[in-house]
């Protein structure tokens, strides 16, 4: 679905992204997981266009990502950041319908719409008029998350989507998300910082290092396999704290 | 949508404007700012209007350059003037040496100088008589052997060359301590022991008020200041009922009866209004008709004339300052030139603005609209780009990233999250603009500032707070419409005063 052809990304002298090149399936999740710093979110932000690269290309589809291209891209993609970016003068119901509002849709095929993405994302109906400042965080998660799917993109990106939320709700939407994409078997790239979620979704993790990618697969490879001794370090300090007496293996 | 709306705003502006402009067939009496100009003015309105031709009085209207100007351009008639102003102040680079000089300076203008009405208001110079008595100062030489003495004199005399720095020349008056105060407020510091000497019109009703002693001018120091007709060169062919009916007032009004007229304004306490119809009545010889206004209707048509200013202005401003405001926010280079642009319109001292204005817009509303229009862009500019530049990155992108196109993002995300901000601004400008159109009376934009000049003038709490109470009134209904506004329009979700 994407493709990234030797890009290259310097914030202010600093390389964030150094030469990557990386393809995404199309119809599975892929993973960017790695520690604060190593480019995971700069590289989500390029597939959406809200920077560009000063080396190398991004492909969308076949399309080279440029100012030509990305308005149109954009509509095949949805995006979710971590605290939501809902807009906090919009209910929860007119930020979802924000662009369908904007591409004049009838209003009885956007109630259709909400009905249907409500039920997907388990957001309670009587809820839908609420300002997000009167929601909670998860509730405000999947609100962003219905934004994002309502013109039906091909491709989900979602940047730490659950990394505000407290470990109850983070295991509830953890799993309603994981539904969700099974159900709608789209394309989706998602950032995390935690190795147990990243396993837990990714069809393919991509751990990166300092603007490189240092090694991809599946968590079994890393495990088995670890490309460097980087990987072996990064894997063994989350398992540990994984393996606390008593929990299961 | 917009576009419409500010045409349509633009099209009321002009139509207001021009309302403000004067009709054809009417003939336009001025007067300048001191109670017998206004008299007189009152009177020569009443004459025209007897004779069956419409008329207006721009009543007290400014200072002498001011008035004689609008004389000039045109934008009034016709107005009382003194010879010795004329002479030392208007043309004082020409040096006129005769009446005739005078004339042909005048046709210039193409203005006609109709002959005196029969007094002199002279400046003349005095002290507390008690005062005097002690001193014994009995001449304008006297003064030179009191050098502490406290000098008042009136802001316009202190700046002409005519005034206080010829006569310190003329006699090499030693005083040092020498300041511009308001006319009628040098009365009251004398009065009241804070001044000593102040400059005087010798038919000021106040010298014998205040007990006064006017000083002899021994060595011949002023000018015959006679009160004189100044009327536009072609107002004769215009209206010649006018300039008829005009002309049988010279010569019929003597000093005793203007000091009459000048002491049952500001010492009995009666409008010029009535003082100058009970003139005409004795004059013509019969009652001069004309609809007396009432208190209510008075502070009806003010609160009239005050709106309009301020709400023309403001909407105005408006339309100018949020766009301004966008594109500052947008380019951030071209934002600092014009964030510092407002800024320095604001510096301009609103006096200084106001007259500045007189020879683009002349008197009357014109100028004053300007003035508040260029006061209120400030507090918009800055909050509408406050409010734009302060809106959290995550959700720029996230607008960016939904794919909604600038200006959509613009009028369905940053406008909606930067209103408060923005209505904040406007609100300031508006409470701002209801105080500043006060000073728009100074150029004849009427509305809450005419009495307080005029309460100035006579010395007349009353008046003052005719204007002073309902501008302060007005001013709190202005932060009141703005909350109300804001609560309609800023959605529950970022009001700040929680949900």
């Amino acid at each position: 679905m994407f493709r990234l052809d030797q890009v290259s990304k310097t914030f202010q002298h600093a390389l964030a992204l150094d030469r990557i090149s990386l393809e995404v399936a199309p119809g599975k999740t892929t993973v960017l997981i790695g520690p604060s710093g190593c480019g995971k979110s700069t590289l989500l932000r390029l597939l959406i266009g809200l920077i560009k690269p000063d080396q190398g290309t991004v492909f969308f589809d076949g399309f080279a990502l440029d100012a030509a291209t990305i308005p149109a891209i954009r509509r095949r993609l949805g995006y979710v950041i971590q605290q939501g970016g809902l807009f906090p003068h919009l209910t929860a119901r007119q930020n979802v319908t924000v662009m369908a509002d904007y591409h004049g849709w009838e209003a009885g095929r956007i109630d259709a719409r909400i009905a249907e993405l409500a039920g997907l994302t388990h957001f309670p109906a009587d809820a839908l008029d609420r300002y997000p400042g009167e929601l909670s965080g998860g509730q405000n998660q999947r609100i962003a998350l219905m934004r994002a799917l309502f013109l039906d993109p091909d491709v989900l990106l979602l940047d730490e989507p659950l990394g505000a939320l407290d470990p109850m709700i983070r295991y509830e939407l953890q799993q309603d998300l994981r539904q969700v994409f099974g159900t709608l078997g789209k394309t989706v790239v998602m950032v995390t910082h935690d190795l147990a979620e990243a396993a837990y979704f990714g069809h393919a993790i991509v751990l990166m290092r300092d603007g490189r990618i240092a090694q991809r697969g599946t968590l079994q490879d890393m495990m088995s396999s670890p490309a460097d001794e980087f990987v072996g370090r990064f894997i063994r300090a989350q398992r540990d704290h994984l393996s606390v007496p008593g929990a299961a293996t | 949508m917009k576009q419409l709306a500010c045409i349509a705003l633009l099209a009321t502006s002009v139509t207001l404007l021009a309302g403000c402009e004067r009709r054809e067939a009417e003939v336009v009496i001025g007067s300048k700012n001191f109670t017998e100009a206004v008299i007189l003015g009152e009177v020569l309105h009443g004459l025209v209007r007897q004779s069956g031709v419409p008329s207006r009085h721009q009543r007290a209207l400014g200072g002498t350059r001011l008035v004689f100007n609008a004389l000039a351009s045109g934008e009034i008639d016709a107005y009382v003037e003194y010879t010795g102003t004329l002479t030392h102040e208007i043309f004082a680079a020409e040096n006129p040496a005769s009446d005739s000089d005078l004339r042909r300076l005048l046709a210039r203008d193409r203005v006609v100088m109709a002959g005196t009405f029969g007094f002199q208001d002279n400046y003349a110079l005095g002290l507390p008589e008690a005062l005097a008595e002690s001193l014994d100062i009995r001449t304008v030489s006297d003064l030179n052997d009191h050098p502490g003495l406290v000098v008042r004199v009136s802001s316009e005399f202190m700046d002409r060359a005519d005034g206080w720095p010829g006569l310190r020349n003329f006699y090499q008056l030693p005083q040092q301590d020498v300041r511009g105060i308001e006319h009628d407020l040098a009365y009251r510091a004398l009065a009241a022991g804070n001044a000593d000497v102040t400059d005087l019109y010798t038919t000021d009703a106040e010298i014998a008020y205040y007990g006064l002693r006017v000083l002899d001018d021994d060595r011949g120091y002023f000018p015959r200041y006679d009160a004189v007709l100044l009327y536009r060169a072609d107002l004769a062919e215009r209206a010649p009922a006018a300039v008829a009916a005009l002309e049988r007032l010279l010569g019929r009004i003597d000093e005793e009866g203007m000091i009459a007229m000048n002491a049952a304004v500001k010492l009995e306490r009666r409008t010029e209004t009535e003082v100058a119809r009970e003139f005409l009545r004795e004059f013509l010889g019969s009652a001069v008709a004309g609809p007396v206004e009432g208190r209510g209707a008075r502070l009806l048509r003010r609160t009239g004339e005050h709106l309009v200013l301020v709400s023309i202005s403001l909407l105005c401003a408006v339309a100018v300052a949020v766009p301004l405001g966008i594109l500052a926010a947008r380019r951030p280079r071209l934002g600092h030139v014009v964030l510092g642009l407002v800024g320095i319109g604001q510096t301009i001292p609103a006096l200084a603005l106001l007259v500045v204005m007189v020879p683009l817009f002349g008197i009357g509303a014109g100028p004053a609209l300007v003035a508040l229009f260029v006061y209120s862009l400030l507090p918009i500019v800055r909050n509408t780009h406050a409010g734009i530049t302060g809106i959290p990155t995550p959700l720029i992108e996230s607008a960016e990233a939904l794919g909604l196109p600038p200006l959509a993002r613009l009028r369905r995300i940053e406008l909606p999250l930067a209103m408060p901000t923005i209505l904040a601004g406007i609100k300031t400008a508006a409470v701002i603009n209801v105080g500043g159109a006060t000073l728009g009376a100074l150029v004849g934009a009427g509305g809450y500032g005419q009495p307080i000049l005029t309460g100035i003038r006579l010395d007349d709490t009353g008046l003052i707070l005719e204007g002073a109470v309902p501008s302060a009134l007005l001013a709190l209904a202005m932060q009141w419409l703005f909350e109300r506004a804001e609560r309609a329009v800023v959605p529950r979700g970022i009001r700040s005063n929680g949900r």
